[in-house]
């Protein structure tokens, strides 16, 4: 029975995965593809499926694979940066293959509206070796959530199904289907290519490499990878995604051009060698890396034809694209908006909450700090990631979840004092413990400070697995000397007894813990 | 038919909230609608917008080419200024007329408020003062939907269904006085739409509507009022300060004798 929804493109891939018949939903929250999760979520009891975040992108991707070993399909969700933390788990799984059906769906940010970088995963999908679908609009995010559990059973291979921000994020209607069964529980009675051992690892790399034509054939039969002819060759247009859109738009929905949407990849490769037949000049619009233009351009060009795109600079290289940035690589007018009345418009960035206990711990790492000069304090990945900004300017780095631990480490090998790393709890339990044990083994002079607000707060308040007493018997258990763990709850009023607490730990030259507890005020006004 | 709407305001302040009545206003309608919306990192107190597009024709693009929007609505007015390159020419301006003032170098208020009426087609709603009179401080976005609605294809009465949806829960006069609010929004913004048509300037719409009282306003007298308001004696009620009037017939005959 075929229903209209109002969906977020995250929500109509998560509802496409749900009427596929899943069993499970995995993912570590990260913008733009935390409402994919809470979606399932939301409905995971009714619905029986399980569904709870797990501690990293890594973990996510590893159960929802052992799901697939069990016989049951399983959709992962993550942030593009996620699959680098998950990429040996996703790697070795396109070796493997897979049992029930496996979809990754990774959200990338082009633009960096809420990340460090603008990564394109579809070079994840290639370098895996693995299909992977790109929609253009939330219908067919949630038609192409479908078929990528069909693919991926039917070539036993995980799909990667790739979303944008400006999809992910975006609302629109789409009509439903009907619902697939669930599997059974089947786990595999032959496990050979779960054993990744060379011996078996050279014979399923083998396997893959020659599932690659088969899975190329299907992308030039796709029809997701339309090639529409046009009157006017004077050039061709290759677009992905929702790049598609936007020159839809820049040409009121008909393009006088022929034009090549890619939407599952591996690259058709053979669509694209009938577009060059057509046209002298093909523009390739992508959003994301100049991934197909590279691929296509190769490093002696393509003999009598011009390849124009990001790496000519026909396209802008950086950034997202628009319609308007669109109509302009293609040289077409742009309509003009108005100027602004106002002489300078001042910048309104994103700034911690009114009460935010971040705020008060800074204040009082700033006055531990000040005794011992300019220190740059390394950090990580939160809400606290807005310390950089006045009036705290409290933090000197922030490179991906958990550096600040193991990048404060190596400066202290280097012998730089003090060395202070900041940290929430929830990016503590994604990977800043690994880098606190590996330093507790050495003793490394450095001071540790958590900051336990009891949440997952920068994506929306979820679930942390590392607060309060559990956080305490973590850091112990890490191995901690207990004599240099000290919990605070950090508090302006406080902040002269406190930072004298912290200072004495930074003195003291052997690892040492602050944990500042006290807990986020967006999870109190939810009364959690 | 086609409305391309830029939703502005501050992280926090909602405006997920009037995408919510907007959209399923145009579903109701049957339209097609697209609303690219941001969430992350700016929603903590950052500049935050939303595109949204609705039509009666299928949409390309998630996003507004520059200088396509029909209207910015928004609900800080310095947010404003960000977006103006996306307004088409004859596009119009509604806003809340409230700063948000969490940064240091918020400019000078009253040279904010002079910058949104210098251009053509622009509205300041006092959305505070309707929703603290009607005793909802938290509903100013109600009042900014009302007086969106009249540069949209609705009719103020067409969101008490979805109103019903987000209050409903909360009892049924919860509903009507959100209702009420988004009326009293609407009087304002149907009101200030006919002065504008009629030719009056955005900055002397803005003071007649800062002089009355919302509620008293028949959006079908604003051609009447047009045509008096630049009267002297018009110019000495609009200069004068204290307690709103009613901005009914007796102040029409007031102004034009
Ligand atoms: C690998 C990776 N996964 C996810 C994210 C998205 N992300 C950024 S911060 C954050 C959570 C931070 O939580 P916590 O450390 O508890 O700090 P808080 O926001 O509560 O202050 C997440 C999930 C990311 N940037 N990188
Ligand atoms: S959401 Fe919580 S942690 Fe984040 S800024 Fe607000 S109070 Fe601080």
């Amino acid at each position: 029975m075929a229903e209209r929804e109002l969906l977020l493109g995250d929500e109509a891939v998560a509802l496409g995965a749900i009427h596929s018949g899943i069993s499970g939903a995995y993912g570590y929250p990260g913008t733009p593809s935390t409402e994919l999760f809470e979606y399932i979520e939301g409905v995971a009891q009714q619905e029986g499926i399980h569904a709870v975040w797990s501690a990293n992108e890594k973990v996510a991707y590893e159960e929802a694979l052992g799901m697939s070993f069990a016989g049951k399909r399983a959709i992962i969700s993550m942030k593009h940066v996620g699959l680098n933390v998950a990429a040996d788990a996703f790697v070795n799984s396109g070796v493997t293959g897979v049992n029930g059906g496996l979809v990754l769906c990774v959200a990338d940010d082009p633009g960096m509206h809420s990340s460090q970088n603008e990564q394109d995963s579809r070079f994840y999908a290639k370098f895996a070796l693995v299909p992977c679908l790109e929609p253009a609009d939330q219908q067919e995010a949630y038609d192409m959530s479908r078929e990528a559990f069909e693919l991926s059973e039917r070539t036993k291979l995980p799909v990667v199904l790739r979303l944008v921000t400006r999809l992910a994020h975006s609302r629109s209607g789409v009509d439903t289907g009907d619902r697939r069964p669930k599997n059974q529980l089947n786990p595999p009675a032959d496990t050979f290519n779960f054993t990744l051992l060379p011996t078996n690892a050279r014979v399923m790399y083998d396997r893959l490499t020659r599932k690659q034509p088969e899975l190329e054939a299907d992308s030039n039969n796709s029809r997701w990878n339309p090639l529409v002819d046009g009157a006017d060759r004077s050039r061709g247009i290759l677009v992905n995604g929702i790049a598609w859109n936007y020159l839809a738009e820049v040409f009121g929905g008909a393009v006088p051009h022929p034009v090549l949407r890619v939407g599952q990849y591996p690259a058709p490769f053979g669509k694209i060698r009938s577009m060059l037949e057509l046209v002298d000049e093909l523009v390739v619009i992508e959003e994301g890396y100049p991934f197909l233009e590279e691929m296509i351009r190769g490093v002696a060009g393509v003999a009598g034809k011009r390849i124009r795109g990001k790496l000519d600079g026909t396209v802008p290289r950086c950034g997202e694209m628009t319609p308007t940035i669109v109509a302009r690589s293609l040289g077409l007018a742009v309509a003009q908006g108005l100027a602004p009345t106002l002489e300078t418009i001042p910048n309104r960035p994103p700034t911690l909450c009114p009460g935010c206990a971040h705020g008060d711990a800074f204040l009082v790492i700033r006055q531990a700090l000040a005794a011992f000069g300019d220190v740059k304090m390394f950090s990580d990945i939160g809400c606290y990631t807005l310390g950089f900004y006045a009036p705290f300017n409290a933090i000197h780095s922030c490179v991906d979840m958990g550096a600040s631990i193991s990048m404060a480490a190596g400066a202290a090998h280097a012998g730089q004092h003090p060395c202070v790393a900041a940290i929430g709890d929830s990016t503590f339990g994604h990977s800043g413990m690994t880098g606190l044990m590996t330093a507790i083994r050495e003793n490394v002079p450095f001071t540790v400070v958590i900051l336990d607000n009891g949440t997952v707060a920068m994506t929306g308040t979820q679930k942390t697995m590392c607060t309060g007493d559990d956080l305490v018997k973590i850091v112990l258990g890490l191995g901690l000397d207990p004599e240099h763990l000290k919990i605070i709850e950090p508090h302006r009023a406080r902040a002269a007894e406190q930072a004298a607490i912290i200072s004495a730990e930074i003195d003291y030259r052997g690892t040492s813990v602050i944990i500042a507890r006290r807990p986020c005020v967006q999870l109190k006004r939810k009364g959690a | 038919m086609k409305h391309d709407i830029i939703l502005a305001g501050v992280g926090g302040q909602g405006i997920l909230t009037i995408a919510y009545l907007l959209d399923y206003a145009a579903i109701a309608r049957g339209l097609r609608f697209k609303q690219a919306e941001v969430h992350g990192m700016a929603q903590r107190g950052g500049a935050v917008y939303s595109h949204m597009r609705i039509s009666d024709q299928p949409i390309h693009s998630d996003l507004i080419p520059e200088g396509h929007a029909d209207m910015i609505l928004s609900v800080e007015p310095l947010e404003v200024q960000r977006y103006l390159e996306y307004l088409r020419p004859g596009g119009a301006v509604v806003s809340n007329n409230e700063p948000v003032k969490n940064i240091s170098d918020y400019p000078d208020v009253g040279q904010v408020n002079q910058a949104l009426l210098a251009l053509p087609r622009a509205i300041l709603v006092d959305a505070a003062g309707i929703a603290q009179a009607a005793k909802l401080p938290k509903a100013q976005n109600m009042v900014m939907v009302g007086a969106a609605t009249p540069f949209l294809p609705f009719e103020w009465r067409e969101f008490e269904p979805i109103v019903n949806r987000l209050f409903g829960a909360k009892g049924e006069h919860v509903v009507q006085a959100n209702m009420a609010v988004l009326e009293a929004g609407w009087r304002v913004g149907a009101f200030a739409k006919g002065l504008l048509d009629a030719g009056v300037t955005s900055n002397l719409a803005s003071r007649f509507l800062a002089r009355v009282e919302p509620v008293s306003l028949e959006p079908v007298m604003a051609g009447q009022f047009a045509a008096v308001l630049t009267t002297a004696k018009a110019q000495a009620f609009l200069d004068a300060t204290g307690e709103r009037v009613a901005g009914d017939a007796d102040l029409l005959k007031a102004l034009s004798a």
